[in-house]
C-alpha cells in the first residue's frame, strides 16, 4: 500500500482508518444518544398556563378604601387590586415588567412600586419611573355588591 | 520508630517518599508581595469549613417547598448548635468569596496569569464562577421571602440574556416560575454538581501551582532567599487559619443568620431586599440603567455588559501581550484599576444604602 502510493498511485484508506473513522462516528453516536434525553429531561414540558378560569374575588371592597391595594392569586400569578384615591377600582398583573419582582402599592407615593430595583408604575399601569420597560398589563375588574371580583384579561 | 515504619509500608505501597520530597522542595518566593501568597490558602481553608458544615447541615435540611422552610427554622431554633453551624456557613460563604476576590484581584495585578500560568487563572476564574453559584444556589434553600424574591430576580437576569435567555430561565427554574422544581433544581445543584465541579476544577487548579510555582511579579526583585512551603509557610498559613477561625465563631455568635418569613409567590418583594455583598454591583447597576438603551431594554444591556466585562477579564492571559513576554503592561494594570474602582463604589453605594 505505502510503495502503490509513493507510486503515484491514488491513496486508498487504510482497513485502520476505515475503523478509526467507524469507532470515531459510533463515538459520536453514543455521545448523542445520551446528550440528547438528558437535554430533554432537564428542560421540563410547559404546563398549562395555570390562568384563571373565569373571575376571581380578589377582595372586600369594605376591607379595602380609596388609596389601598392588595396582592392574590389570579390563576398561578400575583395580582394586584387597587383602589385608587379617586375611589376606581383597577387591577393588573402583580409581576414588575423589569425582572419579575411582586409590585406593592405604595400610599405614600399614590403608586405601584417595585422594591426590587424601584421600578414605579402610576395607578394607569404606566412605568413612570425606574428600570421596567413595559406597562403592568390589565385585568378587568366587576363589583358584585362587597365582592369585588377580577378576571385575567390583558386590557392594557 | 513505628512512625518510621508506617512511613515506610506507606512509601512502598503508594510512594509517599516522593511526596515528601515535593514538600520539602516546595519554596515560595520572598518580596514585597508575598503576602498575598496567603490568600489561595486561605481560601482553601474557607472551602473547608463549607463543605464541613455544608455536610452538617444536610442531616437536617429537608428539600421541598412544605419542608425546606420548616427544617432550617427547626435547624436553627430546636437543634444544638444549630445556629452556629448556620451563621458559620452563611458567614465562611461571604468571607470565601471575599478572599477568593482578593486572590484573583492579587493575582491580576501581579501579572500572575502570563505564561505559562494561563490554564492556572482560566481553572482560577472557573473555581471564582463556580464560588458565584454556590453563593446564588445556597441564598434559595431556606425557603425564605427574601431568597424566593433573589431567585426570581436572579433568573430574570439570566432569562433577559438575548437568543438563550428564555431557555436558559426555563433551565434554571425548572417551569415558567421560582417553584418547588427550582428549589429541587438549586439543592442539587449546591450540594452535588457544584462540589464535583469545584474539587475537579480545584485540582487541576492546585497541580497547576506545584508545577509552575508562584509566580513573581514582572520586574520586581526577590528580597531574599525563597522561604520553604514545609514547614515555614504552612505554619504561618495555619496561623491565619486560626485567626479565622476564630473571627467566623466571632461573627457567628454575634451576628447569627437570619431567617425572614417564609416565601409566598403572592406576597410584594420585601422593601429591605437586598442581594448577598458580592452581588451588590450588579444589582445597584440594574436599578440605574435605563429602561431602554437604543432599542434594547436595559437590563439585557446591563447583563451582557456584565457577561462581557467578565469574558473580557477571564481572557485576559490571551490579552495581555506585554505580560506574556515578561514586560510591565501599565495598560491593563490602569483598566483593572478602573473596573475594581467602579465595582467597589457600586457596592459601597449598596451598603451605605
Amino acid at each position: 500500500m505505502t510503495d502503490l502510493a509513493a507510486a503515484g498511485e491514488p491513496a486508498k484508506p487504510s482497513r485502520r482508518a476505515i475503523l478509526d473513522w467507524l469507532l470515531g462516528l459510533s463515538g459520536v453516536g453514543t455521545a448523542l444518544a445520551i446528550l440528547y434525553p438528558v437535554l430533554h429531561f432537564v428542560f421540563p414540558p410547559a404546563r398549562p398556563k395555570g390562568r384563571s378560569k373565569g373571575a376571581v374575588l380578589a377582595g372586600r371592597a369594605s376591607e379595602l378604601p380609596p388609596g389601598t391595594g392588595r396582592v392574590f392569586p389570579l390563576g398561578a400569578k400575583p395580582a394586584i387590586l387597587v383602589h385608587t384615591p379617586e375611589g376606581k377600582w383597577r387591577a393588573f398583573s402583580a409581576r414588575c415588567t423589569h425582572l419579575s419582582c411582586t409590585v406593592r402599592y405604595r400610599e405614600d407615593l399614590g403608586m405601584l412600586w417595585c422594591a426590587c430595583h424601584d421600578g414605579r408604575f402610576d395607578l394607569t399601569g404606566k412605568n413612570v419611573g425606574g428600570p421596567p420597560p413595559r406597562p403592568l398589563p390589565e385585568h378587568s375588574v366587576v363589583i358584585k355588591g362587597d365582592e369585588v371580583y377580577v378576571t385575567e384579561t390583558e386590557l392594557g | 520508630m513505628a512512625l518510621e515504619r508506617v512511613w515506610s509500608w506507606l512509601d512502598e505501597r503508594a510512594g509517599s517518599e516522593a511526596l515528601g520530597h515535593l514538600l520539602s522542595a516546595k519554596v515560595v518566593p520572598n518580596h514585597r508581595y508575598s503576602f498575598f501568597y496567603y490568600l489561595g490558602g486561605m481560601a482553601l481553608f474557607l472551602l473547608a469549613i463549607q463543605l464541613g458544615t455544608g455536610l452538617l447541615l444536610l442531616l437536617y435540611y429537608e428539600p421541598g417547598v412544605s419542608t425546606a422552610y420548616e427544617s432550617v427554622k427547626r435547624l436553627s431554633s430546636e437543634i444544638p448548635f444549630g445556629w452556629l453551624v448556620r451563621s458559620i456557613h452563611r458567614w465562611s460563604a461571604d468571607i470565601f468569596i471575599g478572599v477568593l476576590a482578593l486572590h484573583m484581584l492579587t493575582t491580576f495585578f501581579m501579572k500572575a496569569y502570563r505564561r505559562p500560568r494561563e490554564l492556572t487563572w482560566l481553572t482560577g476564574v472557573g473555581a471564582f464562577g463556580l464560588a458565584l453559584g454556590f453563593g446564588f444556589s445556597g441564598y434559595l434553600l431556606p425557603w425564605d421571602e427574601i431568597a424566593f424574591f433573589a431567585t426570581s430576580v436572579g433568573t430574570a437576569v439570566a432569562g433577559s440574556m438575548p437568543f438563550v435567555g428564555q431557555a436558559l430561565l426555563h433551565l434554571l427554574r425548572g417551569g415558567e416560575d421560582v417553584t418547588g422544581a427550582t428549589l429541587a433544581r438549586f439543592f442539587a445543584l449546591h450540594v452535588v454538581v457544584l462540589p464535583f465541579a469545584a474539587l475537579a476544577l480545584l485540582g487541576v487548579h492546585l497541580l497547576l501551582v506545584q508545577k509552575h510555582g508562584m509566580s513573581v511579579p514582572p520586574g520586581l526583585a526577590e528580597s531574599g532567599r525563597p522561604r520553604p512551603f514545609f514547614p515555614d509557610f504552612l505554619l504561618r498559613d495555619l496561623a491565619g487559619w486560626t485567626l479565622a477561625l476564630a473571627l467566623l465563631a466571632a461573627l457567628a455568635a454575634l451576628a447569627p443568620a437570619e431567617l425572614g418569613p417564609k416565601a409566598n409567590p403572592f406576597a410584594s418583594a420585601p422593601p429591605e431586599i437586598k442581594p448577598e455583598w458580592y452581588f451588590y454591583a450588579p444589582f445597584q447597576q440594574l436599578k440605574w440603567i435605563p429602561a431602554h438603551v437604543g432599542p434594547f431594554e436595559g437590563d439585557a444591556v446591563g447583563a451582557l455588559g456584565f457577561l462581557i466585562l467578565g469574558l473580557l477579564f477571564t481572557l485576559v492571559p490571551f490579552l495581555d501581550r506585554k505580560a506574556a513576554r515578561g514586560e510591565r503592561s501599565p495598560a491593563f494594570t490602569a483598566a483593572g484599576i478602573a473596573v475594581f474602582a467602579y465595582l467597589a463604589t457600586l457596592t459601597c453605594y449598596v451598603w451605605l444604602h
